[in-house]
């Protein structure tokens, strides 16, 4: 079928799936079935290639960074912004913005890829840039072990043609630059002094800190609230953010490495800055919204490093917290990764609501940290409407996995403005 | 009041403590601890001194690179576990220590990683990865409800009884049907989840014979087990 075809029947397709209300990555389905070429041919013709961003956590909010970084410097960012980070969903993104004939408006592209569905596309299109963040145990139960899931991201650096960027403080994402050869490699990291705030796969798991550590382009430095200080190229940039969470910040000296390697020399610094401290945290990243006068602030919650985070980043003190946590296929059905999460930071001001499918995993687990709950409700729906009414006077949190968070944000939609993801 | 103390060890918790295991070892800690008994959590990590009056024993799953890491070590200790499993004490270990429990592991291409052959099982690496829900029936201790993600395939030898039958997933191997291995006071299976929390039947079986082995008696106080009780009903209910 010829590729004004393609484009037509696939931008039908989209349109007729956001009337339904429903998923962002059927269309990209539908043409990826049609043509296989289809997102090939079309980002072939980037004057400034193609980025994959991969790694198991904090691509989507990494990605939005990079984007953003990019624009402020003056290039046009195709990006696969729905949060869908599979093949299908970067097909369904391209959709979105390419004109009839098929052409793409864009210098650069900048894709947030899911590991194992990173080493398919990269077979296909060869990133003349790759961001690898880290490697934490992340839905195992789709991808098997943490050591299988490097050697995906070790797939995606190999096949890279330019600048591979490298997280410093991972050791399993560090060693992957002994398998490059004529790639540039960069890196990411953080200064002595914040090493122990950021505990790797292993260290959480009692492994020691590996010593010996490359330079690197950027450095987080220190941060305190919304304050952060960069190192780059032994020059030190303070700013404010407006990202919520540690890791978040942490991110921005990966976004900063890698927009840094992709512009050279020629960056145009302060507007660089700028767009950094305007970056806002990406769907269900820290977001927050206001109800009833009050911020109510959704984390998403999917593997124990992400969660141990966001407990250490956020003070429960003075909040009401709700944590809602599913078992669908997106969320990962295990529930083994909740005993590895201490939850003793909860202890001072408990839990009022506790939710999802596996409501009563979760209660299990509080139980066993002895952290006081005033409510377990599996249907989220109501178990939101509870906390809602019952904590009116109060900023809320709610921490939650992927669908849980589809469904809370849903509900908070119809009472609130909530942006939209599609 | 001077509490009595129960000694709980983890083994190789640095390199075998994947899939949420250490929710056993703080199962059991917090149980005895509601029971009315101090707990010393003890860890033993390859190269480290076996600590002394151990009374209970748990162990869990690893990568590969993990299972490399601790394999002497643990063929040096094997004399120690041996003598401490023929003497009662309860121990409970999961997946990859399961593995290396029993005779040996042989890999997919082809290695043999020689086990302690404290459990009479064999097992054998295939490609195919057995994950999910799962539930099985043990006599002993009714429906044990789990997760299983191991591509490591178990036969029981003669002398080795299943933990139980499988009623929903794969077990010990895509074939037999049955479930984890038994010798004495030792228990080896694949399930995490972690396994203990929802299974308190098999956490109060190693607390009891634990205090029992010590103690002589253990005056069994109620705990409130309503949010397992929950939490069994609804993972009995999902898909694989």
């Amino acid at each position: 079928m010829s590729k004004p075809y393609v484009t037509i029947l696939g931008k039908a397709v989209r349109g007729l799936t956001k009337l339904r209300g429903g998923g962002t990555a059927f269309p990209g389905l539908f043409v990826e079935r049609i043509d296989p070429n289809f997102i090939k041919s079309t980002l072939a013709s980037l004057p400034e290639g193609v980025v994959v961003i991969s790694g198991t956590n904090g691509k989507t909010t990494t990605t939005k960074m990079v984007v953003e970084l990019l624009e402020s410097q003056g290039l046009k960012v195709f990006t696969n912004r729905t949060g869908s980070n599979f093949t299908r969903g970067v097909a369904a993104a391209l959709l979105g913005e390419i004109d009839l004939r098929g052409r793409l408006h864009a210098d650069i592209a900048v894709l947030e890829l899911d590991e194992a569905h990173a080493v398919h596309f990269v077979r296909t299109i060869a990133p003349r840039y790759s961001l690898i963040l880290n490697v934490m145990r992340d839905q195992l139960d789709r991808f098997g072990e943490i050591d299988a899931t490097t050697k995906l991201l070790k797939t995606i650096a190999q096949a890279t043609t330019g600048t591979v960027v490298l997280n410093r403080e991972d050791s399993r994402v560090a060693r992957i630059h002994e398998s490059l050869d004529t790639q540039h490699v960069s890196y990411f990291g953080l200064s002595d002094d914040l090493l122990p705030t950021f505990p790797s796969d292993d260290n959480l798991h009692g492994g020691k800190q590996h010593d010996k550590r490359p330079v690197a382009e950027v450095i987080l430095k220190s941060f305190a609230d919304t304050q952060a200080t960069f190192s780059m190229s032994g020059q030190d940039i303070s700013t404010h953010l407006k990202l919520n969470g540690i890791y978040n910040v942490f991110n921005a000296a990966a976004a900063l490495a890698l927009v840094r390697s992709i512009v050279g020399e020629h960056i145009d610094q302060p507007a660089l800055i700028t767009a950094l401290s305007n970056v806002t945290p990406a769907f269900g990243r820290g977001e927050s919204f206001m109800v009833d006068g009050q911020p109510i602030e959704l984390i998403l919650v999917k593997n124990p490093s992400g969660f141990r985070l966001g407990l250490q980043s956020f003070d429960p003190t003075g909040y009401a917290t709700m944590i809602a946590i599913n078992d669908n296929y997106a969320d990962g059905r295990d529930m083994s990764w909740l005993w590895d999460v201490d939850f003793a930071t909860l202890g001072s001001e408990g839990v009022e609501q506790v939710s999802g499918i596996r409501a009563y995993d979760m209660a299990l687990r509080l139980q066993y940290d002895d952290i006081p709950m005033d409510s377990v409700m599996p249907h989220i729906p109501a178990a939101l409407k509870q906390f809602l009414r019952e904590n009116t006077d109060k900023p809320k949190r709610i921490y939650c996995t992927y669908t849980a968070m589809l469904t809370i944000r849903k509900r908070l939609g119809k009472i609130t403005h909530v942006e939209s993801i599609g | 009041m001077s509490a009595k103390t129960i000694s709980i060890l983890q083994l190789y918790p640095r390199d075998m403590n994947i899939y949420g295991d250490y929710g056993n070892a703080l199962v059991l800690k917090r149980r005895l601890e509601w029971y009315g008994y101090d707990v010393r959590l003890l860890a033993y990590n390859q190269g480290d001194t076996f600590p002394a009056n151990v009374d209970i024993i748990v162990g869990g799953g690893g990568q590969d690179s993990g299972q490399n890491k601790i394999k002497a070590d643990l063929i040096s200790i094997a004399p120690k576990l041996h003598q401490l499993a023929d003497d009662g004490v309860p121990m409970l270990m999961i997946c990859g220590l399961y593995q290396l429990f029993g005779e040996f592991f042989k890999t997919s291409s082809g290695d043999i990683i020689e086990g302690i052959g404290l459990l009479d099982v064999q097992t054998y690496g295939s490609t195919e990865r057995l994950i999910g829900n799962i539930i099985i029936e043990s006599d002993e201790f009714g429906e044990i409800i789990g997760y299983e993600n191991h591509s490591g395939q178990t036969q029981l030898g003669a002398t080795a009884l299943p933990l139980g039958a499988v009623r929903l997933g794969a077990g010990n191997n895509m074939i037999d049907g049955h479930e984890g291995a038994r010798y004495k006071n030792v228990i080896g299976s694949y399930l995490h989840g972690s396994l203990l929390p929802k299974n308190p039947r098999v956490a109060d079986f190693l607390i009891t014979v634990a205090i029992t082995r010590k103690y002589g008696t253990f005056k069994h106080k109620s705990l409130d087990d309503q949010f397992a009780h929950q939490a069994r009903k609804v993972a009995a209910t999902r898909p694989r």
